[in-house]
């Protein structure tokens, strides 16, 4: 089960158990709502963005254990960076688990996202550690999507 | 209660007659190994495996027949009509229709119902109207007439079901009325496994001359399947869920509703005669075949029925019964499994959950361990809604799986829960 142990390792199955930013953010400016129709995961990423910087990013929704430490995993990535980085972040999260970015030897921002490397051994399993990225993208660019409170 | 233990003892004596290894010979997909571990394939509701015998059929079209059918005066397309007429016939045995012109070539169960949608529905359905359907249906057998009620501005009812995942036949008996214009159940629930009561229920609607039309994609599998003795009006299957290959499948009607209804699709072969200004269309079945059908399939359906009859398609079903009963015992003494679907009558199928850990993630394991389960919503919404989960886990059998393959599936769950515990 080695393939396995390389996809659940302890900090996803922990962060599946106790995902961190797992609520709605009341302050948030923009948001973005991420559904898979193949499996059901669904998830509302929240971000409160100030002069081009993240200054909180939360999340809301279901799904499995790859999704959800995922999406836990992000927020925390996240929190600080300005847009640019957010987005050249989630192009290499992106093309570490799709296989074509190799964290050890291409230099990268990924630091503990490197965990999700082992996704690339299961290509079925790409959407559901990208859809909380597909759906911060949505709500950083998306000006349609965006619900202001 | 004696009766049901006598029954039992009956079902287990025909279960242990069963030879599964020399059934399991017949399946070549069943010899391979998946990442190192034999293959578990449980996995049948959505696609079951193909016998040798079959696959023979199959290549045997494609070496010394291979032609375009009802077309041609010339050797070849003579043997490959011949060949795929004589599947039609075998299936008006398999389903005793009086007429083999009654069993219409689709390509599953998908597009049965559909021809029945466009071909009766847009036909006779009109504003006002309504169609009963169940909640435990396929999408196949939702969004058709969904988009015709849509369309005629029709109404749409719905039988509830209870916590077991039975339909409420009271609740069923009220819904019809002289509005109904049609009724659309599934013979075998795909995510519950419940086996609906259909007999009573076609009866019922009858009373208010009311066509019925079952899903019979997971019924001609695992049911014995007799279209008059059920009196159903429609009813549509699939041949890959029966070991046959995709692409074949067969709704069979009532001839006299078939004759009065439009046709499907419009082009070469269902017609008698064409000009700018009037096409007469062919008779029944040609009427609803289209175009070039997938011929080497429905010849491999043909084979795929003489395979089930040359094995006694009742010890398949006691065997299959039998299994379904254990696996459900092995897995409901897991703590933290939770089954859903647990109607009294079921078949086949056995969809769980497990506490804290999303179905993908037991499929995913599952995988690892070389063993095939669907993870997901099985194209039933609705179902998941009323069971308030978002997906589910599914076994399905078939006779060719082994109480061995159950027991690897259970020690495999019992990993799976502690991996996340
Ligand atoms: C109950 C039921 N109805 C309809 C279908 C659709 O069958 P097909 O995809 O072969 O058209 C399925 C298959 O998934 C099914 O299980």
């Amino acid at each position: 089960m080695s393939e396995l142990s390389e996809l659940y390792q302890q900090v996803i199955l922990d962060h599946n158990k106790k995902p961190r930013n797992f609520r709605k953010l009341e302050t948030a400016n923009h948001s973005a709502e991420g559904y898979n129709p193949l499996c059901g995961d669904q998830l509302t990423v929240y971000l409160k963005l100030e002069d081009q910087a993240v200054k909180d990013v939360t999340f809301e929704g279901s799904g499995c254990a790859i999704s959800k430490a995922a999406a836990s995993m992000m927020t925390q990535a996240l929190k600080g960076k300005n847009k640019q980085e957010a987005e050249k972040l989630f192009t290499e999260f992106h093309r570490m688990v799709t296989g074509e970015l190799d964290e050890e030897k291409t230099p990268n921002d990924l630091g503990n996202l490197k965990i999700f490397a082992g996704v690339r051994e299961f290509p079925v399993r790409v959407k559901c550690a990208t859809l909380a990225w597909h759906t911060m993208h949505a709500a950083l660019n998306n000006q349609e999507l965006v619900s202001t409170e | 209660m004696a009766t049901i233990e006598k029954s039992l003892t009956h079902e287990k004596e025909q279960a242990s007659l069963w030879d599964v290894e020399r059934i399991r010979a017949d399946f070549p997909v069943l010899r391979q190994t998946v990442n190192g571990k034999p293959l578990v394939y449980l996995d049948n509701a959505a696609s079951s495996q193909v016998p040798q015998v079959v696959i023979e059929r199959g290549s045997m079209y494609l070496e010394q027949e291979h032609s375009n059918i009802h077309r041609g005066v010339h050797y070849l397309s003579q043997k490959a009509t011949t060949a795929y007429e004589g599947a039609r016939e075998t299936v008006k045995r398999f389903i005793n229709a009086r007429e083999s012109k009654e069993c219409i070539f689709v390509r599953g169960t998908t597009e049965g119902i559909n021809l029945v949608m466009h071909g009766y529905g847009r036909k006779f359905i009109s504003a006002g109207d309504e169609i009963i359907i169940s909640a435990m249906e396929h999408h196949a057998n939702i969004v058709p007439w969904q988009m015709l009620c849509e369309e005629k501005a029709a109404g749409l009812r719905v039988i509830p079901m209870n916590d077991a995942g039975e339909l409420l036949l009271d609740e069923y008996e009220g819904l019809l009325n002289e509005r109904t214009k049609l009724v659309a159940v599934s013979h075998v629930s795909n995510a519950l496994g419940t086996i609906n009561p259909i007999k009573s229920m076609i009866e019922s609607a009858h009373k208010y001359g009311v066509p019925v039309l079952i899903d019979g994609a997971q019924g001609a599998p695992h049911m014995i399947v007799d279209v008059q003795d059920l009196d159903c009006d429609f009813y549509a299957f699939s041949g890959h869920k029966m070991f046959a290959p995709t692409g074949s499948g067969v709704v069979y009607g009532k001839a006299r509703l078939l004759e009065q209804m439009n046709p499907f699709q419009g082009g070469g072969d269902m017609i008698k005669s064409v000009t700018f200004e009037k096409t007469i269309f062919a008779d029944l079945p040609n009427k609803f075949e289209a175009g070039t059908p997938a011929i080497a399939s429905q010849i491999g359906l043909g084979a795929a029925i003489d395979y089930l009859n040359s094995i006694s398609r009742e010890h398949a079903a006691a065997y299959e019964h039998e299994l379904l009963r254990y696996a459900t015992e092995r897995l409901s003494g897991i703590e933290g499994v939770r089954i859903i679907g647990t109607a009294r009558d079921k078949a086949s199928v056995l969809s769980f959950v497990i506490d804290e850990v999303h179905p993908h993630d037991i499929g995913t394991i599952l995988d690892q361990e070389g063993i095939a389960v669907r993870a997901g919503h099985h194209c039933a919404q609705p179902v998941m809604q009323r069971f308030n989960v978002p997906a589910t886990a599914r076994a399905s059998f078939a006779f060719y799986n082994t109480r061995e393959e159950v027991n690897v599936l259970a020690n495999t769950i019992e990993r799976v829960i502690e991996i996340f515990s």
